[in-house]
């Protein structure tokens, strides 16, 4: 491992200031994932700017500013535990499906250590990108993707590019494109927000991006609306072992019925899909109006899925997340959340 | 760069210095002679080296100790004597005994501090992913003990007896292999 400088950071402006005027610095949140990166010398940062101590730790039920949509909501601090915002009664009862895209991530160990902003930034464990001795294009620019033609289990189906195919490994992610929160973030320049289908992005030819934020640029909240929907919601997880493993597609959904059972409002987002949370508007709009039978619910699925692009090793997802989503949303009309 | 931090690992009160890379696992073990922490993967995914750190399960593999400086650290060797003298075994350990929860013992101080890590977030009704109604209170079945244990893994398979011994700690009627 590279010789570190280390600081802890006294305030959020300090770390900002740190880590933005050095392109070797990076901001050191609970460490789960940077941590191996580090031992594996996928990252090799020069400083670490320790911001786990800063007091962004709260969460708190508030009205929501008029550029996250006004109204009421929860301002979850970036240093919330995993652990403590999945079991926060307010999460628990008013968007459950947060709570439980966290609890069907990581371990016991791993939610008590890793924090909010961290979860959002962490990074592919497409295995190429996390082995060193392998061409991706995320890792070392230019030098080739070894999934495409290699293990591609779990490789995206929609929104791939000839540079890089991998998928967000994130649940929480998944869950907060679905109730469309907000992020906080805090630059050199100030403060600004960004809607949460804008934070991650597709790869295209320039896949070392996960997001559109810039260095030095640091998530300080998420800001979550109330809705009656949020409140009628859940996430659901299919993956190669019952627990602690990452998503081989993953669905996050919110619903609400109006009262002859027809759709009212659903969010939609699918996790191991694409190279970020992918939000399926496409499939949200031929369901509005109507009554979610399996039937319509497999065929929103399929105009999403129309541009999917699999290869033996992954073909199993178009079906595997039109049935999840089939399962979300009954689960959801029968109460379960 | 070296650093020098202070820790209280297992009731003691340790000061040294540290490079900033080192782990908090390799600082217990290597500089420390704190022992009961295992290294497994190192990579965050065995569960072998959990301690309780500041009253919560944890990793020390993913953890850089520079970060921790002023933490207290509970190993599973610092849970005996937690009953005011050197050898009584916490109630934890000694289910592990009486369950046969272990073969060769490698992931064992891991699973005993994950344990009691789990028993004390079933005591604040912590919910998991097997809960079913999220926003009532949470029981101590099998499912909700191997899911919430998943996070440690033995290669030698004694779950029936890690699951038997966390099952008696957590009051539910005794069974499995025993």
């Amino acid at each position: 491992m590279r010789e570190l400088d280390y600081h802890r950071a006294d305030d959020a402006a300090g770390a900002v200031a740190l880590v933005s005027g050095d392109p070797e610095a990076s901001f050191l949140g609970g460490g789960t994932n940077l941590v191996d990166h580090l031992k594996l010398g996928v990252a090799r940062p020069r400083v670490l700017v320790d911001i786990s101590r800063l007091p962004l730790d709260q969460v708190e039920e508030v009205e929501l500013p008029g550029d996250s949509g006004g109204g009421p909501g929860l301002r979850v601090g970036a240093n919330v535990r995993n652990s403590d915002l999945a079991a926060h009664p307010a999460v628990r009862s008013g968007w459950p499906v947060v709570s439980r895209a966290l609890l069907a991530g990581a371990s016991g160990q791993l939610r008590h250590q890793a924090t909010t902003g961290g979860n959002l930034m962490q990074r592919t464990r497409c295995v190429y990108f996390q082995d060193v001795t392998t061409a991706c294009n995320k890792r070392e620019p230019g030098s080739g993707c070894s999934a495409i033609g290699g293990y591609a289990r779990y490789n995206a189906v929609l929104g791939a590019s000839e540079h890089c195919v991998t998928v967000h490994p994130s649940d929480l992610a998944v869950a907060l494109a679905a109730v469309d929160a907000v992020v906080v973030v805090l630059g050199p320049d100030g403060e600004r927000r960004v809607p949460f289908e804008e934070l991650h992005r597709l790869p295209g030819d320039a896949p070392e991006r996960d997001t559109t934020l810039a260095h030095g640029e640091l998530i300080t909240a998420v800001e979550l609306p109330a809705s009656a929907a949020a409140a009628t919601s859940t996430y659901h997880k299919a993956r190669d072992r019952a627990s602690y493993a990452f998503a081989l597609v993953s669905v996050a959904a919110a619903l609400e019925l109006d009262e002859a059972g027809r759709v009212a409002d659903v969010r939609i987002a699918w996790g191991g899909i694409a190279h970020k949370p992918w939000r399926a508007r496409v499939a949200e709009q031929a369901l509005l109006g109507a009554e979610p039978t399996e039937e319509r619910v497999a065929a929103a699925c399929a105009d999403e899925l129309a541009d999917a692009r699999t290869s033996e090793g992954n073909a199993f997802k178009v079906p595997m997340v039109t049935a999840a989503t089939q399962h979300v949303l009954q689960s959801l009309q029968g109460g379960r959340r | 760069m070296e650093t020098r931090i202070r820790l209280t690992v297992d009731g003691r009160q340790r000061e040294t210095s540290v490079d900033t890379r080192t782990t908090l696992l390799d600082l217990l073990r290597e500089r420390l002679d704190v022992t009961s922490p295992k290294k497994g993967c190192d990579h965050g995914q065995c569960g072998s080296c959990t301690v309780l750190l500041d009253g919560r399960r944890h990793l020390t593999c993913l953890a850089l100790a520079v970060a921790y400086d002023g933490s207290e650290v509970v190993t599973a060797a610092g849970l005996t004597g937690s009953e005011g003298d050197d050898e009584t075994l916490h109630p934890v350990q000694q289910a592990f005994l009486d369950h046969d929860g272990y073969q060769c013992g490698y992931c064992t101080p891991g699973q005993v501090c994950s344990a009691v890590g789990v028993l004390r977030e079933l005591g604040e009704g912590h919910p998991s992913h097997v809960t079913e109604d999220l926003t009532g209170p949470v029981a101590a079945d099998d499912d909700e003990l191997r899911e919430r244990m998943s996070g440690n893994l033995c290669r030698c398979g004694a779950y029936p007896g890690i699951l038997a011994a966390v099952r008696e700690v957590a009051g539910q009627p005794a069974g499995g292999i025993a």
